[in-house]
């Protein structure tokens, strides 16, 4: 499996100003790297790319773009190919949490999470996947959740989106592997960004620069997949474990 | 996003007092004035490293930019120029975080306090100083500019060209004048890691004096000094001086600590004994009048950051810090007196430091250090003996004309600050309508 290679320096990164986004950019800034950030306010899109810049990027590309707008996709990533001469390293991070009770009730919030967080990618990875795969190289490392492994009564919506796009890249991994594309999914439990600023932080909640670390070991050893921090393999491995008939009872 | 009634605890570094208040982390310079914010009042916090109350409001919401249990944070870099060593950044930036990113660089901190895990903004809002004041000033004089965003939404861009009363308001301002949003630090230039340490033992204020006229060139300048003792070892200690050594060294990044304080011990365990046995085993761990060397700069500038969290060590009911500064005038009486104050109160100071300001002049129209000596202590809280012997401490220092250092501070009276700061009334106009702390309440109200 591990075949350890020259770490990526030209990046694409969609929903870069996701704090997961930032804090693992920073790790390649510091090596010198060159970046094409894609995000949606421009605010907070010249915000990271200053900072990466300041820690040493050599180049800091931007793009200012809603993601849900797949039709725009195409274009946005020829520009990037362009910009960067070659893409190197993908990093698919954007994301909402979305409201579960709202999505329990709307279909019309229930396809705002799976826009976002499942169809857009598809859009993105499709693209991308056929890009790597001509190239015979590259590093395709997508943000997906430990909320994908299972279905549980307090977030199915958007652990559905997860769970599908876990399926999804899979199944790219397993077509593209062998052209000598790196595909990564990223599982990261509960961390402390904007995106569950709003929760009550348990001990369960990791730094992002702490999960930073692990998604740039998993791209440096080409793992397949990554769960971050790494005790959530075993915590989600208990809990798939865990026969329906009492699954289907639990409050989680 | 709805806030529950039930305000959480929040603590400051010294865990007393704690109050209560909710948190609405900020993480972008766009996120202030907030956006269907709560109808409380507000206060910016930075690493809540302050000791007392100037970080916290009671039924209040915090904003911080930074801290544990929120997320990243105001936390990046702006630009930095090599030429001119100005690093800009936001505010939740921290000082061990310049520290990475300017040491490999060849780049250090103009001032640092005595931990590293201090916000940009919270050094400013206290107008900080280190062991370097009597040749560098305060923080605030290597601030060359900073935005200031008021809750009305203007954006003051700050500078002692631009808007200068603001600029002076806000340096020392305790975060009451509205929020940092980023600021601009000028470094230094290092070419090692290493300070050029000398360590001299003296014993009584006279020789503390008589060693701190004499090192007035050297660079980095405190004093340990035994609060426990009397007798012939009344006021001893070691005095500790030294530079930014010249010789060219590799400039590697320093190691995360690992060491985490785990329990919070019993109220009892720092009692005078067990301080007079550290104070005797600390003086004597140097054998001679004076040694030499050189140290890394982690443990010069922050051997207590080496354990993280280590206010633990004072239990649940936490600790109380003192400083003052006392002008050159009258002073060493002052503090000899303070110290006969603190030996007679049966209550040992665990971390005792002692240090000549310079004359220098803060920028800020409210920031701590003046010219004269300034000590720095903590005390275990055990109720009313630590609360009389802080009070007797104020009056001594009110008598000789000194100050307190608000930052440092969770029990000065409201007629006390006023007589320290006369200014305060002037400062006021400055006050952000929707901002407010427990310190400003202590000692206004
Ligand atoms: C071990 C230790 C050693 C220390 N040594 C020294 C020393 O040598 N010299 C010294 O001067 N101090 C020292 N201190 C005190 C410490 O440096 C100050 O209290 C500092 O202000 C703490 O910064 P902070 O980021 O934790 O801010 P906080 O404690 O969270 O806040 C401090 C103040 O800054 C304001 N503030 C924070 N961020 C902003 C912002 N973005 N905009 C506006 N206002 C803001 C807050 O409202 C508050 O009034 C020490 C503290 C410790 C724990
Ligand atoms: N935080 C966790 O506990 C956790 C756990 C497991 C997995 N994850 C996943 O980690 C990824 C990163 O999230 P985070 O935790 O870093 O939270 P975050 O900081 O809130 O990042 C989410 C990012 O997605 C962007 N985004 C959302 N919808 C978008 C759209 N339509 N177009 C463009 N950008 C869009 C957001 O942009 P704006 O800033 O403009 O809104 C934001 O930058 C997500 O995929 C998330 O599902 C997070």
């Amino acid at each position: 499996m591990a075949r350890p290679g020259k770490l990526p320096s030209n990046i694409l990164a969609l929903g870069a100003t996701s704090a997961i986004a930032e804090a693992t950019l920073r790790l390649f800034a510091a090596r010198g790297g060159r970046f094409y950030l894609v995000a949606r306010n421009p605010d907070k899109l010249a915000a990271v790319a200053a900072d990466l810049k300041t820690r040493g990027a050599s180049s800091v590309m931007t793009h200012v773009m809603d993601l849900d707008d797949t039709a725009a996709h195409p274009a946005m990533l020829e520009a990037a190919a362009e910009s960067l001469g070659t893409i190197e390293m993908a990093l698919l991070a954007h994301g909402m949490l979305g409201d579960q009770e709202q999505a329990e009730k709307s279909y019309l919030a229930a396809e705002a999470i799976l826009g976002t967080n499942f169809m857009a990618p598809v859009s993105l990875i499709t693209w991308l996947a056929n890009y790597f795969a001509g190239l015979h190289s590259g590093t395709l490392a997508v943000i997906s959740s430990v909320a994908g492994d299972r279905g549980r009564k307090s977030n199915y919506v958007y652990g559905t989106s997860k769970g599908a796009l876990n399926i999804f890249v899979d199944g790219v991994r397993n077509r593209i592997d062998r052209a000598g594309v790196h595909v990564l999914t990223i599982k990261p439990g509960f961390v402390a960004t904007p995106m569950t600023a709003h929760l009550p932080q348990g001990p369960l909640f990791a730094q992002p620069s702490k999960v930073a670390a692990g998604i740039f070991r998993a791209i440096e050893k080409r793992k397949d997949v990554v769960y971050v921090p790494a005790f959530w393999a075993l915590i989600m491995l208990i809990i798939r474990m865990i026969p329906r008939r009492i699954f289907k009872k639990l409050n989680i | 996003m709805a806030r529950s009634s039930l305000r959480p605890r929040f603590e400051s570094w010294g865990r007393y007092p704690v109050l209560h208040a909710d948190l609405w982390p900020l993480n972008w310079g766009g996120d202030f004035p907030l956006r269907n914010g709560p109808a409380t009042r507000l206060l910016p916090v930075g690493a809540g490293r302050s000791y007392g109350d100037v970080c916290l409001l009671e039924n209040g919401t915090l904003l911080p930019t930074r801290g544990p249990g929120i997320s990243g944070g105001m936390d990046r870099f702006i630009s930095f120029n090599v030429e001119s060593g100005v690093l800009r950044c936001e505010a939740g930036v921290t000082l061990a975080e310049i520290l990475d990113f300017a040491v490999p660089r060849g780049f250090f901190l103009p001032v640092t306090p005595g931990t590293k895990y201090v916000t940009v903004g919270g050094a400013i809002a206290n107008d900080i100083h280190g062991k370097n004041h009597h040749v560098a000033g305060t923080f605030g004089r290597h601030v060359p500019c900073f935005e200031l965003v008021r809750s009305d939404g203007a954006r003051i861009l700050c500078s002692p060209e631009h808007n200068a009363e603001w600029y002076s308001a806000t340096i020392g301002g305790m975060g009451l004048t509205g929020l940092i949003t980023w600021a601009e630090v000028r470094l230094r230039p290092i070419v090692s890691r290493k300070i050029q340490y000398t360590g001299i033992k003296f014993n009584g204020i006279e020789e503390f004096i008589a060693l701190s006229q004499a090192s007035t060139q050297i660079e980095y300048t405190v004093a340990w000094i035994d609060c426990v003792s009397t007798g012939k070892n009344f006021a001893r200690g070691i005095y500790m001086q030294g530079d930014h050594s010249p010789d060219p060294a590799p400039l590697i990044p320093s190691k995360t600590p690992w060491l985490v304080f785990p329990i919070d011990l019993p109220e009892l365990a720092l009692n005078r004994h067990s301080i007079g046995i550290f104070n005797t085993l600390y003086y004597n761990k140097q054998l001679s009048k004076r040694t030499t060397g050189f140290v890394d700069y982690e443990p010069f500038f922050y051997p207590l950051d080496k354990v993280l969290r280590w206010n633990r060590m004072y239990g649940k009911s936490g600790l109380l810090q003192f400083q003052n500064v006392l002008p050159h005038e009258g002073g060493r009486e002052g503090m000899t007196e303070i110290l006969k104050a603190i030996t007679a109160s049966g209550l040992a100071s665990f971390l005792a430091v002692i240090k000549v300001f310079g004359d220098v002049s803060s920028p800020g129209m409210m920031s701590f250090p003046a010219p004269g000596i300034t000590l720095a202590l903590d005390f275990p809280i055990r109720a009313e003996i630590s609360f009389e012997l802080l009070e007797r401490l104020a009056c001594i220092t009110l008598e000789h004309g000194g100050r307190m250092y608000p930052a440092k501070d969770a029990r000065m009276t409201a007629a006390q600050f006023q007589a320290f700061y006369p200014q305060w009334k002037d400062f006021s106009r400055f006050i952000d309508p929707a901002f407010d702390s427990a310190f400003w309440q202590r000692v206004t109200k």
